[in-house]
């Protein structure tokens, strides 16, 4: 078994769930945008939970994917290409959430934010779908030919894996936002999202369940069985928590589900990156995928210093912004006055 | 078109147009950091009117930035998926450093900066934005690495194929990126120093056309006061600072990317002898820099090509230092790129319809040229411009000509067009190479792809062409939308960042206020001191 390779297979395992763990909520308050607020107020209590930090939460994502282009270009590639639709639906899906989040308070209109709710709940809810639908297809497997490359045309990625992987990261997303906002919010809405947690809980956590379950029938082992095991009292515990309004207990229990969950899945599919569903010999693993030792052990340096470093700055943001953000926090709309007024003192145009 | 056609497409206008943002992103983010370090130190309120402002343009601009950079990074294994597994041993670091060390400060410290304006106390605040925007200029030096290396490989040693990282400290002190990373942050400094000499010409300009300042018998300026929030006589300062700062940092950007820009094209005549000869649209060995070629810069052919006006020595000197220096020519690289690069693409299927056809060495050199000469002349007509608009403002304020108004506005786009011409320029005479060989004793014998083997093999024209379709569009209604809101934003003048003008009377507090906040967590205003 090569070292490196190893490290920096778990390594983007990490990377992935720290995606999940804090996109995952903000992907998840931005689908409730539409599901659970019930005005523009609300709307924006939602919003400004995730407003500091949504940007370098979103970081993750990038990294994961250029951590898999250094530490495993074949991947990376074969991978990226073959899901050039879906992954197209996610760009577009990301880039509308994006600037809807800075855009949609510049203009004070009621129609202006309608266009950009819709833009951040359906941007969210696409993305989401996207990441966990490739996600659930590296671990499960893509028609790949001897080369890596995608057989049997641009929809051939599509399978009930993916549409599981799908919606198991959308509801977790949202039970996930749940959860968070409770943490986060005052009033009514932290109480209703207390609710929805524990009410929603069982239901949202089935699809993810069957990711982990149907990657354990493929190439399960011992521990990794435990771990989905282990995942399920996670997931009891932050339903108890709910019930007892331990809101930071529950996030982080959820939390905890989530790591137990991914390393079930990301440790059956060891030491296979990106399974070909032609042919086993096809398949990617971390030995004939990976990057040379040097660059590794480059990269490995440069992760030890920078991803502490990145961890303790963003925990840091999510202590400057702790408070909880109620109704009455919400200043109102600014609509400023157009210094243009000033016209009516021009004497002549 | 073909796949690679339609990709290529692709890649040069989601590029071209992420680096619209990105440019602004860097420039803007400097001059606001240094503005508000000014406030910090004299507590002016002018100078954090001056932050709000530009700081408020800075976002709407930022996170098109953001969001159209992830496409960038995805599509090179979406798209370019042979290119990916080709160089990823030694190109993914970078990004991935990128990513990790640069992208994530970036976003992070902004966050906290936008949100932040109360929770923090003002010295760490502003140090806030400083770590964002040092972060940003990281991102530009990893990414330029990693571009550096497609133009000039180095720190590799091929390995069953395949370029293998040995010397990283090779590949991140790479000569091409060293020169090119402050040519880069000059053009984004230029790009920043045009937007700001735009607008506040366009406020001031209206502030006397609205009669709110007048000119005295002497020619200098006499600031008013209107009765509206925030159209006082400290406006008048706002505006009249932004401009000289402005025109200062547009003046200082040109010489920086004078200066490294020639360091830049005497690497590139060593490196890419052939970007620099069609550049020139040169066929035959010389001296002399065409100030206009005319004929057909297309057909390839060089004796289509006549240089009607050209200063003799002045090719030398670009590309040597001396005036007598012959420079070599299209025609002679031809036969030298030919004898080291074969005549005809290998018959290997990752070739696809290309396999076995001629290589075309020659870039098309309407875009080098014209490329080259665009990026050198928005460049100098801005600075140029910038100089005029010192002199004229020297009193005070600008001329109340609308004209004039009209015209700095408009050449707001000049370093635009300036750094999409230099990009295209390079990258578009790279060709037909995606990595470049090295001729030159530096570079590393036989480390290099053709563009036409880049493309991903599974990925249809279909696709490529759905992608393209897709992110025109969207890239295309988005830039509306950006425009319109800076343009509402510019409109309001600085109360349209700063509403706390207008609602509350405007005192002597006003620089003591905000962002003075002390760390504690107060009134129900410190919870949101910024909200969505």
């Amino acid at each position: 078994m090569e070292l490196l390779p190893t490290i920096w297979f778990i390594a983007i395992a990490v990377l992935w769930t720290g995606y999940l763990f804090l996109e995952g909520f903000d992907l998840g308050v931005g689908m409730l945008m539409k599901l659970f607020a019930r005005n523009n107020t609300e709307r924006r209590v939602l919003l400004n939970t995730i407003g500091p930090v949504w940007d370098g939460n979103e970081v993750w994502l990038l990294t994961a994917g250029g951590a898999t282009f250094a530490a495993f270009p074949l991947w990376y590639a074969s991978l990226f290409s073959a899901l050039y639709l879906p992954l197209l639906l996610v760009l577009v899906a990301l880039i509308f959430r994006a600037v809807a989040f800075e855009y949609r308070g510049k203009v004070d209109t009621d129609r202006w934010r309608a266009v950009w709710d819709w833009a951040i709940a359906a941007g969210s809810l696409v993305a989401a779908f996207g990441v966990g639908a490739a996600l659930a297809l590296t671990t499960t497997g893509l028609p790949l030919n001897a080369n890596g490359d995608r057989e049997g045309g641009p929809f051939a990625w599509f399978s009930g894996y993916a549409v599981l992987g799908g919606l198991a990261v959308v509801c977790f997303s949202l039970l996930h936002a749940l959860a968070f906002l409770a943490l986060k919010t005052d009033g009514d809405v932290r109480h209703r999202a207390r609710n929805w947690f524990v009410r929603l809980l069982p239901v949202l956590l089935l699809p993810i369940a069957g990711w982990a379950i149907s990657v354990q029938l493929l190439s399960g082992e011992v521990w990794t069985v435990a771990a989905v095991a282990a995942a399920v009292v996670a997931a009891v515990f932050a339903w108890q928590f709910g019930r007892n309004g331990l809101e930071g207990k529950a996030f982080l229990s959820l939390g905890v589900f989530l790591l137990l969950g991914s390393a079930s899945i990301f440790g059956a599919a060891f030491p296979v990156v990106l399974p070909s569903t032609i042919s086993p010999d096809f398949n990617l693993t971390i030995s004939n995928a990976s990057s040379s030792d040097y660059t590794l052990g480059l990269m490995s340096i440069v992760a030890c210093v920078g991803l502490p470093l990145v961890l303790a700055y963003q925990a840091w943001t999510y202590w400057v912004f702790r408070r909880r953000v109620s109704a009455a926090h919400i200043p109102e709309a600014h609509s400023f006055l157009p210094a243009i007024a000033a016209r009516a003192l021009a004497p002549k145009d | 078109m073909d796949a690679l056609e339609i990709a290529r497409w692709q890649f040069g206008i989601t590029t071209v147009y992420h680096f619209m943002m990105v440019p602004l992103t860097i420039g803007l983010g400097l001059v606001v950091a240094v503005i508000q370090t000014v406030w910090y130190r004299t507590g002016k309120p002018e100078y954090l009117r001056m932050t709000k402002f530009w700081g408020k343009l800075f976002l709407i601009n930022f996170i098109m930035g953001v969001a159209t950079g992830i496409v960038q990074e995805f599509q090179f294994g979406m798209a370019w998926s042979e290119y990916s597994r080709f160089v990823g041993d030694v190109f993914g670091a970078p990004l991935a450093l990128e990513a990790l060390l640069a992208f994530f400060v970036e976003s992070t410290f902004l966050g906290l900066w936008i949100f932040g304006w109360k929770q923090l106390k003002r010295g760490v605040h502003l140090a806030c934005l400083w770590i964002a925007v040092v972060g940003s200029v990281f991102s530009a030096y990893f990414i330029i690495v990693a571009n550096s290396w497609m133009q000039h490989p180095v720190g590799v040693e091929m390995i069953n194929g395949r370029p293998v990282m040995t010397d990283a400290w090779a590949v991140f002190t790479n000569n091409t990126a060293l020169v090119a990373v402050p040519h880069t942050l000059f053009g984004a400094l230029a790009v920043a120093g045009g937007f700001l000499l735009g607008i506040a010409w366009y406020h001031l300009w209206r502030r006397r056309h609205d009669g709110i300042d007048t000119v005295g018998a002497d020619g200098k300026v006499i600031p008013g006061e209107a009765d509206i929030p925030g159209r006082d006589k400290a406006d008048h300062k706002v505006w009249i600072r932004s401009l000289r700062i402005g025109a200062v940092v547009a003046m200082i950007s040109f010489a920086g990317t004078a200066l490294t820009g020639d360091l830049q094209g005497k690497l590139m005549f060593e490196q890419q002898p052939m970007k620099m000869a069609a550049a020139e649209a040169a066929c035959h060995d010389g001296t002399g820099f065409s100030v206009l070629s005319v004929g057909n810069l297309g057909s390839k052919n060089c004796d289509d090509i006549v240089a009607v006006i050209e200063v003799p020595g002045i090719l030398s000197f670009l590309a040597k230092g001396d005036f007598t220096t012959e420079v070599k020519g299209v025609n002679s690289l031809l036969d030298q790129y030919k004898a080291d690069y074969g005549t005809h693409l290998p018959d290997n299927p990752i070739y696809g319809d290309r396999a076995g056809q001629e290589i075309e060495y020659v870039p098309v050199m309407e875009v080098t040229y014209w490329g080259f000469r665009m990026m050198i002349g928005f460049g100098g007509l801005a600075a140029l411009a910038a100089l005029v608009a010192l002199w004229v403002t020297r009193k005070g304020t600008v001329p109340a000509s609308r004209g004039l108004m009209r015209l700095a506005v408009v050449g707001i786009l000049a370093p635009f067009g300036a750094n999409a011409a230099g990009w295209i320029f390079t990258e578009m005479g790279r060709q037909p190479f995606v990595v470049a060989p090295n001729p030159d004793p530096s570079g590393i014998d036989q480390v290099f792809m053709f563009t036409a083997a880049a493309v991903s093999p599974g990925v249809s024209a279909g696709e490529l062409l759905t992608s393209l379709v897709v992110l025109t569009a969207v890239y295309a209604v988005l830039l509306v939308v950006e425009v319109k809101l800076l343009v509402k934003y510019i409109r309001g003048g600085v109360v349209s960042a700063m509403p706390e003008l207008a609602h509350a009377p405007v005192d002597e507090n006003e620089d003591a206020t905000p962002g003075s906040g002390t760390g504690k967590p107060g009134g129900s205003d410190d919870v949101l001191a910024f909200a969505y």
